[in-house]
């Protein structure tokens, strides 16, 4: 059954952990946690592949952890502070993460957020329905954030995807 | 009989704990968060409550996605510090509150809000980081504390008028409390802030100056803000601000804002911080004094709060 359209899916570059998420990404998330046990962070690093065969994944999901492509493992049904989890376990800093699903740097994510964040200005719904100057300008593209971040999904993330499955045949 | 003297709205960015766990309150990045805090310090020396509520959000420590409480109530004698990956935060022990618990969770329960208790529960920065910011970081916290989780991860948390009442159901059931207790209420999270996805880092101080003014003046603007909102203008994991909304309704309609301090940024997030105090409560601590010398000290602690932002103004934030 395809997924009831929400509300919610207009706003740009966001994955909301739903119900419906929860539900699908349900083997991702308490894959992220085992790794709070530190004899599971040891057999998950060990051997990726095989660990991840303790729990109930998608070759999708699976593919998505292994390849530690964030933003998809967000649109497979993971939640943030579970796949943070992830993240700690390969000893990477939030910041990592972060410059990781904004397809920016470090420092630019980083400077970005000293600079006071990423403006609501352009980036508060994809329709342009909300925000005076989607409306102002219809038919414009969404504005980058102030460090120049591209909103939406960063090509980046999508270039691994694309090369990760070509690799795997 | 107990009586709910003031409310407390802090962030608990886990950054913020690091930095105190790691000694780095002093470097200026950090001084410029942790300076909005010691007149706060200052206020809850003198407040000496006898109990702390604390509502706050677990982040995938306690509870993983097994098992999701909408709201989870602390009725245990003791809370321990999670460990969140990188070992426990070298903080106290939370002690609980089992009584008073116990009476506001058949209260409320009763008053239809459908609580889960729960007996055994590790808290993790969402709890402790408000308490290091208000408390400071003693060898025991000076109170015990009573944690309400509330679930805002999975979508959707409860909506903000659900977390308006539950707050007055709370007021309600500490004020039916026999015993003299004098206590507070913390609402944390937020205030601004997206982790998640290429839209991370979003930041709206616009919306979030606003939600402190009415959260002073107007709340009942507040408690009709729908989720979408929330999720569209102060980023997807700025939906904690629910939690506020439960402090706010368990306070009385007429409040004095004692204290506010906001700035930009702890890590990913807007720091907000506002110190509300019931205005009966604020009146009764002094019945001799007469009302302009009541207050003289939120005025003080207002002048120093404008000075605090100012500073942050004139470096940039």
């Amino acid at each position: 059954m395809p997924r009831r359209p929400q509300d919610y899916d207009d706003i740009p570059g966001t994955f909301v952990f739903d119900a419906e998420k929860s539900r699908q990404g349900y083997g991702i998330n308490m894959f992220c946690m085992s790794l709070m046990k530190e004899e599971n962070r040891k057999a998950f690093k060990a051997n990726e592949a095989e660990y991840l065969k303790r729990f109930p994944l998608t070759p999708q999901q699976t593919e998505a952890i292994l390849e530690r492509e964030y933003n998809r493992m967000l649109e497979l049904g993971g939640n943030i502070y579970f796949t943070a989890k992830l993240g700690a376990t390969d000893g990477h800093s939030f910041r990592h993460l972060a410059a990781l699903m904004t397809g920016s740097t470090q420092d630019d994510y980083a400077a970005m957020m000293l600079a006071g964040g990423r403006s609501v200005e352009g980036n508060r719904s994809k329709s342009g329905k909300f925000g005076k100057p989607a409306r102002a300008r219809p038919g414009k593209k969404l504005a980058p954030a102030k460090a120049g971040v591209a909103t939406g999904f960063p090509k980046k993330d999508v270039r691994q995807r694309k090369k990760a499955r070509a690799k795997r045949g | 009989m107990a009586r709910i003297i003031a409310g407390i709205g802090s962030s608990h960015v886990p950054a913020i704990g690091a930095a105190i766990d790691n000694k780095q309150t002093e470097e200026p990045y950090w001084k410029r968060v942790f300076s909005g805090f010691e007149r706060s310090k200052e206020w809850m020396a003198k407040a000496k409550p006898d109990v702390a509520i604390v509502v706050y959000n677990d982040h995938a420590s306690a509870f993983s996605v097994e098992i999701v409480p909408t709201f989870a109530l602390g009725c245990a004698a003791e809370f321990p510090p999670a460990d969140e990956g990188w070992g426990p935060r070298p903080v106290p022990v939370v002690k609980g509150h089992p009584e008073l618990a116990a009476h506001i969770a058949q209260s409320v329960i009763l008053d239809e809000f459908d609580l889960t208790i729960v007996n055994k529960m590790e808290v993790d920065h969402g709890l402790t980081v408000p308490m290091n910011l208000l408390f400071g970081s003693p060898a025991a916290w000076p109170c015990p504390v009573i944690p309400l989780a509330v679930n805002v991860v999975l979508y959707p948390p409860p909506t903000g008028h659900r977390c308006f009442m539950l707050g007055r159901a709370i007021r309600k059931a500490v004020a039916s409390y026999p015993e003299d207790l004098r206590v507070v209420i913390f609402g944390t999270g937020g205030m601004s802030h997206q982790i998640s996805g290429p839209r991370a880092g979003l930041i709206n101080s616009k919306f979030d100056k606003a939600f402190l003014d009415n959260l002073t003046r107007s709340p009942k603007k507040l408690v009709d803000i729908p989720h979408l909102e929330y999720m569209r203008e102060a980023g997807a994991e700025g939906i904690e601000m629910v939690m506020w909304l439960i402090m706010r309704g368990a306070l009385d309609d007429a409040i004095e804002e004692v204290y506010r301090f906001y700035t930009v940024p702890a890590s990913n997030t807007a720091v907000g911080h506002i110190i509300l105090e019931n205005a009966r409560a604020a009146k009764a601590k002094k019945p001799a004094a007469g009302k302009s010398k009541n207050k003289r000290p939120a005025a003080k602690l207002k002048r120093a709060a404008a000075r605090a932002n100012h500073r942050n103004v004139l470096r940039g934030r």
